[in-house]
This record gives structure tokens, sequence and C-alpha cells, in this order.
């Protein structure tokens, strides 16, 4: 399967890692000597964090050909610009927060319409699955995208090894919940914990995505470490982090930002830039690292991606079932 | 140790408040120039301008309560600047997202302000305030005579629509906003006959 490289990105403009490793310097020198110290409130700072936990390669790596031609998001974007609200709301938050996070020993519990319930170590999933490296494009429901070259494999893989029965309709997929280690849930923003749910046949879909790392490496903390799922025809809130368990049901899960507001966030959530969010539209994106100047890009039906996964959706209203 | 005379703090008072006042400013187009709002630069300088409008807006409404409370009248020659700057945030949050996050394309910004409440909301303060900042001179008080007080009581309803307009585009966390709407309901409430200080 060969995802096609879009038009509107030209490899020309691909930062290599040694300016853009420079630039950071630059600013973190630039932080260094005081300027713009004093005002908290200034996202001064945040730029030039998150470059020295880089550790822990994948290996063997499979390369593949997802998203070949795509331009990456930096490395340094991906791990500082993230929606996790267990550690807070903030964009920031994550990166400054996620470093309590204990990701050995991680086990997944694998529970409901299944033959073989169990559980399974982190371990096993790094050495018992081959990594693949996949660029998918990430969208999210507020309108910001990202290129994000995953470490992981097919979540079918490892849905099979439980067994689920004919009675499996649909997965439930449940983050940690341990306000100690995430401080973000000691208050109520959302339902803890979270809950992110698909069809069986989404689930089973090849595009879905166990995703156990980033640039070649594993999952930063403040990317859902240690395994999380990624889902890029749908919008980035489908693709749960830090999953401790896994169940299999009849009946679809109640998922968290559907519950609390059922008005903006459906279960399915597919990127369709034909069905606004009730607070803004969904037409248009934002892509990180861009600059200031660069105007924002069509979004995509699918997220790009309806070549492969429309047929999932034959004769559904979309514009209800969002 | 320097000593200062009441009638130096008092001159110096203005510029120096004034300079002050554009410390945001200046970090925020240093920190653009030096590629350092963080991955979303748009979205940082949406928010920080618009912060810091509200921010302007909430220390200019306190001015009254304040010389209420402490007698002090000194900050009342202050108020017209910081009123103005908080239309000058509010003028620069408007062009980050007509220009910068928009590029100018007045069919999608019209379909915003339509479709979009908190836009909408958002862009009424903003008229609200525009005749307020145009009428903010001499001439225009003396013009005016008991008209420019009635006129410029619209920045209650301003301030009002910019916290709603805060509160509306939230996702899940309500926090920050509903603390400024906590602050500006007591600067309002600070007004009314339920509070009474003294004179």
């Amino acid at each position: 399967m060969l995802i096609k490289k879009p038009a509107d990105i030209k490899s020309s403009e691909i930062t290599d890692y040694a300016d853009f490793k420079q630039r950071r310097y630059f600013i973190k020198q630039a932080a260094l000597l005081g300027i713009g110290a004093g005002l908290g409130s200034l996202p001064l700072q945040s730029a030039a964090k998150n470059t020295d936990s880089r550790s822990r390669p994948l290996k063997p790596l499979l390369k593949t050909s997802y998203g070949q031609g795509l331009k990456q998001t930096s490395y340094d974007d991906i791990t500082s610009y993230n929606n996790f609200y267990e550690f807070g709301t903030g964009k920031s938050d994550p990166a400054d927060a996620a470093h309590n996070l204990k990701t050995r020993p991680w086990n997944i519990v694998v529970e409901g319409e299944c033959e073989a319930p169990g559980e399974i170590g982190i371990e096993e999933i790094l050495s018992g699955f081959v990594q693949e490296e996949r660029i998918y494009r990430l969208r999210c429901v507020e309108a910001w995208a990202m290129v994000v070259p995953w470490v992981g494999f097919s979540l079918g893989d490892l849905l099979k090894r439980f067994k689920p029965t004919s009675r499996a309709k649909y997965v439930m997929f449940e983050t940690l919940f341990d306000p100690d280690q995430m401080p973000g849930q000691l208050r109520n923003t959302l339902d803890w914990p979270y809950t992110e749910g698909l069809r069986m046949d989404e689930a089973m879909h090849p595009l879905a995505l166990l995703s156990t790392g980033l640039y070649g490496e594993e999952l930063p903390n403040q990317n859902g470490a240690p395994v999380r799922l990624v889902i890029p025809w749908k919008y980035g809130f489908k693709s749960i982090k830090s999953i401790v368990k896994i169940r299999f049901t009849e009946t679809m899960p109640k998922t968290t930002w559907w519950q609390m507001q059922p008005k903006e966030y459906g279960f399915y959530a597919n990127v369709n830039p034909q069905v606004d969010h009730p607070r803004w539209s969904q037409k248009k994106h934002r892509n990180i690292g861009e600059g200031i100047f660069s105007g924002k890009h069509e979004t995509l039906m699918f997220n790009g991606y309806a070549d492969e996964v429309a047929g999932l959706y034959k004769g559904m209203d979309l514009s209800k079932y969002f | 140790m320097l000593q200062f005379s009441r009638s130096t703090i008092k001159r110096a008072i203005k510029p120096v408040v004034f300079v002050l006042s554009l410390v945001p400013f200046s970090l925020l187009v240093y920190a653009a120039v030096t590629d350092s709002l963080g991955a979303n630069p748009v979205e940082a300088l949406t928010h920080q301008t618009g912060l810091w409008g509200l921010y302007f807006l909430l220390i200019t409404l306190s001015i009254t309560p304040l010389k209420k409370i402490t007698g002090m009248t000194w900050p009342v020659s202050l108020r017209r600047m910081l009123g103005l700057f908080a239309f000058f945030y509010a003028c620069l949050h408007l062009t980050v997202y007509f220009w910068l996050d928009q590029s100018l394309l007045w069919q999608d910004i019209i379909e915003d302000i339509v479709k979009r409440p908190y836009i909408t909301l958002g862009l009424s303060a903003w008229l609200l305030l525009l005749p307020l900042a145009l009428t903010s001179n001499q001439f225009s008080m003396r013009l005016l005579k008991k008209n420019w007080k009635r006129l410029h009581r619209l920045v209650y309803i301003a301030a009002l629509l910019v916290v709603v307009h805060f509160i509306w585009l939230v996702k899940a966390d309500y926090t920050e906003p509903l603390m400024y709407l906590g602050i500006l309901l007591f600067l309002l409430l600070t007004r009314t006959r339920i509070f009474k200080w003294s004179t």
C-alpha cells in the first residue's frame, strides 16, 4: 500500500537535522541570557526543551513505504506540543510533567469477548512483533496537523492473539489511571480513565497502528509511552495513549470525549472536512512547523486515507455518524 | 539611597507605565523573529495578544475600585493610557487572526464570524471598544459632555463579551477563563450600591 505524496509539500522544505539542532541551540542560548525572563505566561522557553531525553532506539526496524515523501514534523515539535490531559491541559504540560510516568514494568490486560483473555507485557510487545516504521499524517480535531514517523505494528496482529469471538463487535481501550504519576488526573477535566474505542473492522484494518515509538526510538512519555494507538484517518483524540486495558465488547463503548460533549465529538471521529466541529471549521488545518506566514492547508477526506478506509463506512451518513 | 520626591514620581509614572505596557508586545515580536514561540507560533500569538488585551482591560477596570477602596487617586491619571493599551492588544489579536491565522481570506473569515459564536462575540467586543478608543481625547469629552460617560460604560459590556468569548472557545478546562470572569464580576460589583466604601 503506497500513500501518495501530496502536491503541497515540497521535499526542499525539509529542515535537515543539523540545521534544526543549531537553531534550537541558538534559542537555548538566548533563553540562558535571560532574554524574556519574568513573564511566565509567554511561551518563550518551551521551544528549547525536550531534545535531551532521546534514547533507546528500537531495533530491528522494518522500513515501510507508508508516507514516503511526506514532510516530517521535527522531533522537537512532535514531543513538545501535545494534548495529553493526564499531564495537564496546556500543550507544553505533558513534556513538562510526563517524566514521572513509569513505563516499566507495563502490562496490558486484554479481556471481554475473546477466547484467550490475558495479559501482555511491554517487553513482549516490543520483541514479539516486527516493529515497522510508518510515516502517517496526524490531524487534531483542533485543526492542526503533523506528520509523524511512528514505529509500531498493525493493531490487528495483537488483537488476533487473544482470539476475539463473533460477539466482539467493538474494541475498547483504556489509559492508565494513576494520579501519582499523572498529575492532570487530580482534577476532573475529563472523566478518567480516558477511554476510546473502535468498531472491530476499523481495529482490524491494516492502517490501524499500535505504536511503540517515533523517529526510530521508543515513545517519549508525553507521546503516550510505552504503547499507544495511532488511527491516522481519525482525529487525534481517538489515538489513545499509554494503554493498560483492551476489552472486546458487543456494544459500542462509551468513549471519553463523545460522552462528555456528544454534539461536538462523535464515536467515529473520522477526519471529514465537510462536517464542521460546532465551534470551528474542519475544512482546513495548520501544519505544525511551517512557521508564522505559512497559512493553512485543505483537509482531505479521511485525512488523505480515503482510498484505504472509505469502504469501511459505505452507506453510512457521515454527517450523522461523525 | 536614591530618594525621589513626590512630584518626580508623579511625572515619571506615566512614561514608566507606558514602557512597561509595551514589554509583552516587544517580547512577542522578539519571540516571533527568533522562532521561539513553540510548535504553533500563530496559536501562541493569538492566545498571548488576546490574554494581554484582557489583562489590560481588567487593570483598567480596577482603577475606579482601587480609588474607592484605598483612596488613591494617582492611578486615575493612567486609566486612559491603560484602556488604550487594552485596545492596542485587542487590535493585535484581531490582526493576528485576520492575517496570520486566516491569511486574509475574507470568505473564510466571514463564514467564521457568522458561524462561530465565540468569534462573533470577540469581534463584537472589539467593535464596542473602537468608539471608546476613538473618543478617548479631550476634544471628544468636551463635545459629548454627559454622553461621553454614558458611551464609555460600553466597556463593561465589552469586557463581559471578552470573557464569554474566552469561556466559549475552551474545550474542557474552564479554570482560567472562569477566574477572569470572577475578577471581572467583582470589579463590576464594586461599582454597584452593594459596595459602599466611602465618599
